[in-house]
């Protein structure tokens, strides 16, 4: 074995002095070289979770099934939906194409390594302002790279998010979340056990993505372009097919356990699974099956190369998994065996080039951070707004932001029908249902996020992701059940990210309490700063309901002479609307307090809505979200093809009541009003009628506008700025 | 709808994504349905053979290139040449009975160059129906003597209300009577369940049956006379 490992090896490799002496404190020596570059990728943020794990172990995982393997599920009769976000920032940042469309190939992998289908894709995508070049080609690229990947693997594309914000200028945030589903007594762990042939099938292993973990793990700055050959290269027909091969892989009774390969590639999928296992790995690095001449030991177990999975088989079965691979064209390798030592151990040519315990590799350091609150948020807190423009261009101006405006341009190049599951179509109502005819029902996908509220107040604005995401999940006729999370912010070690950090992981935790959905998964992304900019910090929720029956489903349109009712509070001059989309289309402005949740009061309504749904009462259910009281309203006349008039303001400030953001509210329509009403009285819940749906009109208190006009702002906005 | 007997082949490919979509399609018409991989040869046993939709070889040269080099494809010209049964290609499999020239023309590039997944009316034997595409390489072109072959053999179908990807003449999909092939880019298997929202597939389906039926009942009537 080589011994010696200089300081400017470890720091070149990105280890402080702090870990490089934690690491020989553990090991009782010196690593040695390959030993070094093996915890300089282990040990990296995006493996190692550093600075995050002490604080998730906040979430609640009650109820959620497969919770710390690759991904986690919830049951739903006798299968488990798996579901999993996670995200592909730094790569799309650099390579917008190939990083959003391996994004997808690597959570794609973590649902298969449960043994699940994949069935669905959602994603949640921030870019800098549409007008600035530079973020209109990354938006360009991810959304073609995900239309690339996710329409080739035969996974439908069935919803998702777009946010244009100048934070999110250097440092654009790709969230992909998939699901999928399995029978619950097939499911498969990442654990092995001793004596059993480990074997790798996919793609040769070449030099591509070699230190992704540790590049994921960084700001990027000027010279992250020179970082190009970390960014992984996906070939999704390779893709479908392993994953037709793995999943019949899988159904042989040999077969143990399944990795997938993502960061950090061979070293850390194998040496999970003996660290999960607790027992002992040897790997032939000689074996694998490589792509070019001259690899070294360090780049075979630290390359990122794509759609590669690691099978640990027992003997009987080895013969079986070779075939199986061979009649998909795909090559494999058998790289060596599980052991009873409880030593992960490397060969090259059979000589023994590395020998740690699993578990000091596993268990990185855990970094305690900042919790006091940063000046800015008292900063913040106490702006005020005090401008107005005509309310007649104010609507016409929002109408047309790319945060509010129509995603046709973006979903309408996913293929969002293959599988033929889609039950609920981008677009038709506030989460995606997928028809799961296994057991009768459809599940509602929902994915959002508030960088704004949660940069005004981590812990509140952190909470009311998760309820937006279940009013999103309610107003489609979904009982929400789990949660998967995202977790995107700034470098850990600066403490404004720290206390944004933890805030609002606190607050996901609380509101995930109260909704009595488990966090079955998750990842969480650091450094997503330049040295000019840093995002809002952006914890992404991605969430799945269920409903028994299609026929149970709300959409988001109202149709001719219903009425329109505001189920929740309405906003005075006093609501707190801090953080609300208009301020920052309008007058970018950010600023003033956010509005807290009130888990009796969501409760509420999810009981009042199920139950006037079940009555036959509602006609277009809608959560009030980005776009406030208007954007609603506008939302259920647009998809019903219908109008409105009625009034909308009831308070001094007219854009406050139009746009404003406060928690708790949905807008629905009925034909039947006194039965409506009749409910709502026995539920004792706070509602207001709003008005009619009128055919071709929109007129509320003294405004009118022309509908056509609006719906071609609303339509072509995204187009025409990306085809200019 | 079962004691029909009919029996359906599902050929897959490596790269094929539309295959269990269009099983459970057949299924849902009692056809008895199997999928058969890429290497098949023995096709006889199918009262119809669908080539479905998907990346067969992840459509590297151009979309259904590859794929007309395969084995199963061989066995389909004898197939189609004794009139066994229906030979039908949707999406990329349109693509690819139009690059192995069992139907005419070909299908390039959308004319905005975009990948376009959306509910699309159509034309369907005089009657307007709505079923879903999902395709980058869905523009069909022909030269004017193939147009001319395709209006006197009354090929043209299926044609879009709403031209969505810039196909000449309207063209969505195009039925071949004498040998009994039809390719189609718009997916009738997609558009089966309630479920979906949209069951304007079946009246494909149905059509379709209701052609084996009389193919096998016309075949009964030559043996019977040949005897």
């Amino acid at each position: 074995m080589q011994t010696e490992t200089k300081p400017e090896l470890y720091k070149a490799l990105g280890l402080t002095d702090f870990e490089y002496a934690e690491i020989q404190k553990r090991l009782g020596r010196e690593p040695n070289k390959l030993e070094t570059y093996l915890f300089s990728a282990m040990w990296s943020e995006h493996c190692g979770y550093m600075h995050s794990r002490k604080y998730l172990s906040k979430f609640p995982i009650g109820g959620a099934v497969s919770h710390g393997e690759n991904a986690g599920g919830i049951q739903i009769g006798e299968h488990v939906i798996v579901f999993k976000v996670e995200s592909h920032n730094h790569p799309s940042a650099v390579e917008p194409f190939q990083g959003a469309a391996t994004g997808i190939g690597g959570i794609i992998r973590d649902i298969l390594a449960i043994g699940a289908r994949p069935i669905a894709l959602l994603d949640s995508l921030k870019f800098g302002k549409i007008t600035d070049n530079f973020s209109k080609h990354i938006f360009d690229g991810v959304v073609r790279g995900i239309s690339h990947y996710g329409n080739c693997i035969g996974v439908p594309t069935v919803a998702g998010e777009v946010g244009f914000d100048e934070s999110y200028t250097d440092s654009p945030l790709v969230n992909v979340m998939a699901v999928g589903i399995v029978k619950k007594d097939k499911i498969r762990s990442a654990k092995a056990e001793p004596n059993k042939v480990v074997i790798v099938v996919g793609s040769h292993t070449g030099r591509d993505g070699i230190h992704g973990a540790s590049f994921a793990s960084k700001e990027l700055n000027e010279n992250s372009k020179e970082d190009r050959p970390s960014v992984q290269v996906g070939d999704p027909f390779i893709k479908k097919v392993l994953i037709e091969a793995t999943l019949e892989i899988l159904d042989l009774k040999e077969v143990q356990s399944c990795q997938d390969f993502g960061a950090a590639g061979l070293l850390s999928s194998s040496s999970e699974m003996a660290y999960k296992g607790e027992c002992g790995i040897d790997l032939h690095l000689d074996r694998v099956h490589l792509r070019e001449d001259g690899m070294q030991p360090w780049e075979i177990m630290l390359s990122e190369s794509q759609e590669r999975m690691l099978f640990v088989v027992e003997e009987e079965g080895v013969e079986k998994v070779l075939n199986i691979a061979e009649k998909y064209e795909i090559p494999s390798s058998i790289i060596g065996n599980t052991t009873e030592t409880g030593c992960f151990k490397l060969f090259w040519n059979a000589e023994e080039v590395a020998n740690l315990p699993p578990e000091i590799l596993a268990e990185a350091p855990k970094y305690t951070l900042n919790e006091e609150e940063p000046e800015y948020i008292n900063e913040y807190r106490n702006l005020t707004l005090d401008k107005n423009i005509p309310i007649n261009e104010a609507v016409e101006k929002m109408v047309c932001d790319p945060n509010f405006a129509s995603k046709k341009w973006v979903y309408r190049q996913y293929d969002h029908t293959v599988g033929t599951r889609t039950a609920v179509k981008p677009a038709q109502s506030g989460a995606a249902g997928i028809w799961i005819h296994e057991e009768g029902g459809v599940i509602g996908l929902a994915i959002d996020s508030n960088g704004r509220q949660v940069f005004l107040n981590p812990h509140e604005g952190a909470k009311n992701s998760v309820w937006e995401c279940c009013r999103n999940l309610i107003s489609s006729g979904f009982k929400p059940l789990g949660v998967t999370d995202c977790l995107n912010y700034g470098n850990p070690e600066k403490d404004e990210v720290a206390y944004q950090f933890v805030k609002s992981v606190e607050g996901i935790a609380d509101a995930c309490r109260e909704a009595k959905a488990p966090v079955v998964s998750g990842n969480v992304s650091f450094y997503n700063e330049s040295p000019d900019r840093r995002v809002f910090p952006t914890p992404t929720i991605g969430m799945i309901g269920y409903t028994n029956s299609a026929d149970k489903l709300l959409k988001a349109a109202f149709s001719n002479k219903e009425t329109v009712i505001l189920l929740g509070k309405e906003i005075t001059d006093d609501s707190n609307t801090g953080g609300s989309l208009y301020q920052r289309v309008l007058y970018d402005f950010i600023g003033g307090e956010v509005d807290k949740t009130n888990a009796d009061l969501e409760k509420k309504f999810e009981e009042t809505i199920f139950e006037l749904r079940d009555n036959k009462l509602i006609g277009g259910c809608i959560d009030v979200s980005e776009g406030g009281l208007f954007g609603a309203v506008f939302e259920g006349v647009k998809n019903g093809n219908t109008g409105f008039k009625g009034s909308l303001i009831f308070c001094k400030d007219e854009e406050k009541a139009l746009f404003g953001e406060i928690t708790g509210r949905y807008v629905i329509s009925t034909a039947e009003l006194e039965k409506t009403k009749k409910i709502l009285q026995s539920k004792q819940v706070q509602y207001k009628i709003l008005g009619k749906c009128v055919n071709n009109i929109m007129e509320f208190d003294k405004y009118s506008f022309d509908l056509r006009k609006l719906y071609d702002l609303y339509d072509k906005s995204i187009e025409l700025e990306m085809e200019r | 709808m079962s004691g029909k007997n009919i029996k359906a082949g599902v050929i897959v490919f490596p790269g094929t994504n539309c295959d269990m979509d269009t099983k459970r399609a057949c299924e849902f018409f009692g056809w008895e349905t199997e999928f058969m991989w890429h290497d098949e040869t023995s096709l006889d046993k199918y009262d119809v053979v669908f080539l479905p939709g998907g990346f067969s070889y992840g459509d590297y040269i151009r979309a259904g290139r590859l794929a007309r080099f395969s084995p199963v494809l061989m066995a389909l010209n004898g197939y189609v040449a004794k009139k066994r049964g229906f030979l039908v290609g949707i999406c990329n499999g349109f693509q690819i009975l139009c690059e192995a020239k069992l139907l005419p023309g070909i299908l390039s590039v959308n004319d905005n160059t975009k990948f376009i997944c959306e509910e699309t009316r159509l034309s369907f034997e005089g009657k307007e129906i709505t079923l879903p595409i999902a395709h980058g390489e869905g523009r069909y072109i022909a030269d004017e003597n193939t147009l001319q072959e395709i209006k006197s053999k009354k090929m043209d179908f299926l044609k879009y209300t709403n031209n969505p990807n810039g196909s000449i003449e309207d063209i969505a999909g195009l039925w071949d009577k004498e040998n009994n092939i039809i390719g189609m880019m718009p997916h009738p298997e997609r558009a089966i369940f309630a479920e979906t929202g949209n069951t304007n597939g079946r009246s494909f389906f149905e059509m379709l049956e209701s052609y084996i039926l009389s193919l096998r009942g016309e075949a009964l009537a030559s043996t019977r006379q040949s005897k």
